[in-house]
């Protein structure tokens, strides 16, 4: 019962809890199917690349995943979500392909400038939004959401522009590598991999959790102690920013296009989902970049389970909400007293039948 | 219910989760008669009033009001207006682009036959008031275009049309500047004339003097007395509120700390101010020596010692570190110059409730590292495990939580923050305050151990007794400016409370 009790208490627990029970629908639907039950965690190589259904959500999570990862210092740090990510996402899309491409064309199979040139310009540009969205949120004191709504609608747009309101494929192997595979590991794991190790070791060896998390819990407090709390919100921006390029240069690479009406498309809602479910408090202060990750990859995994039931694409975000429900209301302050109260009850029913 | 008394209030109890806000808390308002409603903060003022219009419940106790036979409750502040209780307070609650005769009768507009507003009828009599208070003002133009002290007049108009028989003026002079301070006075002793009694909250003492007629003196949500004006000068107001019988003080013997004046000095202060909070004033501080700030609160003791630490930034003067002019502009520059302050309100200001006791020590320490030069866990660990020891903070471990701590360790963990930066000149605001009395002395030992190692300090503390035994000089401050200083030789209880008090003390 206490070893129980001990688990169930771990900041960790309800994220990879809600996860798990995702897993559990997947178990149930294959062996109602007839399926071996363990279908879904099966990883074969087909056509020479790795193949199954988990390989699948980590592969189309890729982006939620660094996404989840700025959002969850830009929530921490300001109590506000950066709901630009998606438009910045589609912005990078633009700004890469454009310089590819060359302004104008449409199509092409060679690239016009260096790939680097490209990707750089592009994560820049990103980099650049984030600042801007800092400066609005940290110097001019705006709310988080109104200062991001700014990019929210004009980076979308201000990518169609770059783009000539066209859609520009680069027909090129190296960049189509980035949303494709290396060996057979699909690169995007790969990408997130990387992204979700730097993000860990930052946070470990630099000050910088402790720094966002005292601007986040106690802005006059932190700024008494020392801190600069303008800049560390500035910062988280930034990053936030950085992470939206990036999960913008996976996206737009699997489809070597810049379909700038498409690209990330109501991605900052799966990434301010990702930070809730992950057991964060959009009211900011404590975070737990595990947790966010989870909850992204969590999201992902409903999204492939009901593609693998049948539902319609038309219908899942129907199926979505009512699972996104389930887990928020689990991991609610009320929900939790239910249980324990629920726990104590039965606790002292065993005592009373005890004595 | 005595005759002539419109208000009385009696055996007022109320408790705030943990705190007993009110002890049998009393007030009598007579019929025409200002009267002040005095304390220091805490005491009690705001939730009696809150108690009287309904905002708090209390929990035991009677208010009579004229015209009502028993006790009465009020439900809320509705419920109050509607008895004849009105309140104006320090921030005007009116619409400022709604017109002087709108925000007059908001709520309670004059009605055509087919119910819409009776704008004509609504302007008449707003007209008719304003010339019945002998206000000069145009009920047709918008609440904004006036002054905040004509503003605060129409408020104070709005009430007492309503035919209110006891009027509650909250703070209402803080922002107003003399002359309009004047003008709010005039109409005040007008609505006396016209029979309403009238609670007047404010720290000013005085505005006291100039204009009412008895005082009310709180002090930890208990009643100290009820006075005429006459049978209460300053000096005697002061020691009520701080809670010391003027007869009996008794001068408490110092120890000669010696003259630090001839030790180099470490800061150097002139005319540093910061426009609304503290008039520029002039500073020197030497090593080793202890300055005490004294005054009431709001005299701008607090606001002095946060424009040298550059919480607020000043805004005018020159500020010299060991000889050294220096800027600083954010509280980090003031930590490189080996200064530190721990603030007066803890919660707001001194900790990160949700890190850990810990995290809580080391905070300024890794903010003086900067954001690359994480200071290693074990090193971490090291220096929370030295100062819980030292301080002997109460915690079940140094991961704790520090908003699970009580008031007293939490306060001494922002000490430990600070002794970890090992400071050269530190600024302790209120470091005693709300902890129990055994800290309290820790505390105070903690000073002058400090001190004799070399440290300069600011002590700001609500209690002479705690400054006549830590501090070498005190400052003076009188509603936001410094007015002087009391030398070692000279510091004692009774002529500390006759600077605070200023005026003429002999009165």
């Amino acid at each position: 019962m206490s070893s129980l009790k001990k688990i169930t208490q771990k900041r960790l627990f309800l994220p990879i809890f809600s996860m798990i029970l995702v897993m559990l629908i997947n178990v149930i639907y294959d062996m109602a199917c007839g399926n071996a039950p363990l279908t879904f965690f099966t990883v074969t190589i087909k056509n020479g690349v790795l193949y199954g259904r988990l390989i699948d959500i980590f592969n189309r999570g890729t982006e939620a995943a660094i996404l989840a990862i700025g959002m969850t210092l830009v929530v921490s740090s300001s109590a506000g979500t950066d709901i630009s990510v998606g438009s910045v996402m589609s912005l990078y899309g633009g700004m890469c392909c454009m310089l590819l491409a060359g302004y104008g064309n449409t199509n092409v199979s060679n690239y016009a400038v260096p790939l680097i040139i490209g990707i750089g310009a592009g994560l820049l540009t990103a980099c650049v939004c984030g600042l801007f969205n800092g400066f609005l949120v940290a110097y001019m004191n705006i709310q988080p959401m109104v200062a991001t709504l700014i990019l929210w609608s004009a980076g979308r747009a201000i990518g169609l522009l770059l783009c000539n309101s066209q859609i520009v494929y680069v027909r090129v192997p190296s960049f189509q590598k980035i949303g494709g595979y290396v060996g057979f590991i699909p690169t995007p794991i790969l990408i997130a991999a990387a992204c979700i190790l730097v993000a860990s070791l930052v946070l470990k060896f630099t000050a910088l959790g402790t720094y966002i998390q005292s601007v986040g819990i106690n802005k006059k407090a932190s700024r008494i102690a020392g801190f600069n709390s303008a800049k560390i919100i500035l910062l988280c921006y930034v990053i936030c920013g950085l992470c939206a390029g990036l999960a913008g240069m996976v996206a737009t690479s699997r489809i070597y296009s810049a379909d700038t009406n498409n690209i990330g498309l109501n991605m900052e809602l799966d990434a301010i989902l990702a930070v809730a479910l992950g057991g964060n408090s959009l009211g900011g202060g404590k975070f737990n970049l595990a947790g966010s990750l989870i909850g992204a990859y969590t999201i992902q995994a409903i999204d492939t389970t009901l593609l693998a039931l049948g539902v319609s694409t038309a219908q899942s975000p129907v199926f979505k909400a009512i699972v996104v429900i389930l887990i928020v209301v689990i991991q609610s302050e009320p929900a939790k007293d239910f249980f324990k109260k629920l726990g104590k009850k039965k606790e002292m029913a065993k005592g009373a039948a005890q004595a | 219910m005595e005759a002539g008394v419109v208000l009385k209030m009696q055996g007022i109890c109320m408790t705030f989760p943990g705190v007993k806000a009110l002890d049998h808390a009393c007030l009598t308002l007579k019929k025409g008669e200002i009267r002040a409603l005095m304390g220091e903060n805490g005491a009690g003022k705001s939730t009696l009033i809150k108690c009287l219009t309904g905002v708090n419940k209390f929990e035991a106790g009677e208010i009579y009001l004229e015209g009502f036979n028993g006790p009465i409750v009020n439900k809320d502040t509705m419920d109050a207006q509607n008895k004849g209780i009105a309140t104006v307070y320090q921030e005007v609650n009116l619409c400022p682009n709604l017109s002087v005769a709108e925000n007059l009768y908001i709520g309670r507009e004059p009605l055509t036959k087919i119910g819409t507003v009776n704008r004509k009828a609504m302007n008449r009599q707003a007209e008719e008031l304003m010339k019945e208070l002998e206000l000069d003002i145009d009920v047709t133009r918008n609440l904004e275009d006036y002054s905040l002290a004509l503003q605060q007049m129409i408020a104070i108009a709005r009430a007492v049309d309503m035919d209110s028989k006891v009027l509650i003026l909250d703070e209402p002079t803080s922002s107003l500047d003399d002359r309009e301070v004047e003008k709010l006075f005039t109409m005040m002793r007008r609505l006396k004339a016209k029979g309403v009694g009238i609670i007047f909250v404010t720290h000013f003492l005085e505005q006291v003097y100039a204009v009412c007629d008895g005082i009310t003196v709180l002090r930890n949500g208990q009643l100290v007395g009820e006075y005429n004006i006459e049978e209460l000068p300053r000096v005697k107001l002061v020691a009520a509120m701080m809670g010391k019988d003027f007869d009996d003080l008794a001068s408490i013997k110092q120890e000669g700390s010696g003259d630090k004046r001839k030790e180099p000095l470490v800061i150097e202060a002139k005319g540093l101010g910061h426009a609304g909070t503290i008039r520029p004033f002039d500073l020197d501080i030497h090593k080793g020596e202890v300055i005490g700030l004294t005054g009431l609160l709001g005299s701008g003791r607090s606001e002095l010692a946060r424009v040298i630490y550059g919480a607020d930034r000043a805004q005018t003067g020159t500020l010299k570190v060991k000889g050294k002019e220096v800027k600083i502009k954010n509280p980090i520059d003031a930590m490189n110059l080996g200064m530190g302050l721990l603030p007066d309100d803890r919660k707001a200001e001194g900790i990160i409730g949700d890190l850990s006791v810990r995290e809580n020590i080391i905070l300024a320490l890794q903010a003086k590292a900067g954001i690359l030069k994480r200071i290693p866990m074990a090193k971490q660990i090291e220096i929370a495990d030295k100062y819980i020891e030292m301080l002997q903070i109460k915690t079940a471990s140094r991961e704790t939580l520090i908003k699970q701590l009580s008031g007293g360790n939490q306060q001494k963990v922002i000490l430990a923050r600070w002794l970890a930066t090992d400071p050269e000149f530190l600024i302790l605001d209120e470091p005693t305050r709300g902890i129990d009395i055994g800290t309290k002395t820790e505390i105070q030992k903690l000073v002058l151990k400090l001190a004799a190692e070399g440290k300069s300090l600011i002590f700001i503390s609500s209690e002479i007794e705690e400054m006549l035994r830590t501090c070498n000089r005190m400052a003076v401050l009188r509603d936001g400016a410094k007015v002087g200083e009391i030398e070692e030789a000279d510091m004692n209880q009774m002529s500390v409370m006759k600077a605070i008090a200023g005026g003429d003390s002999n009165e």
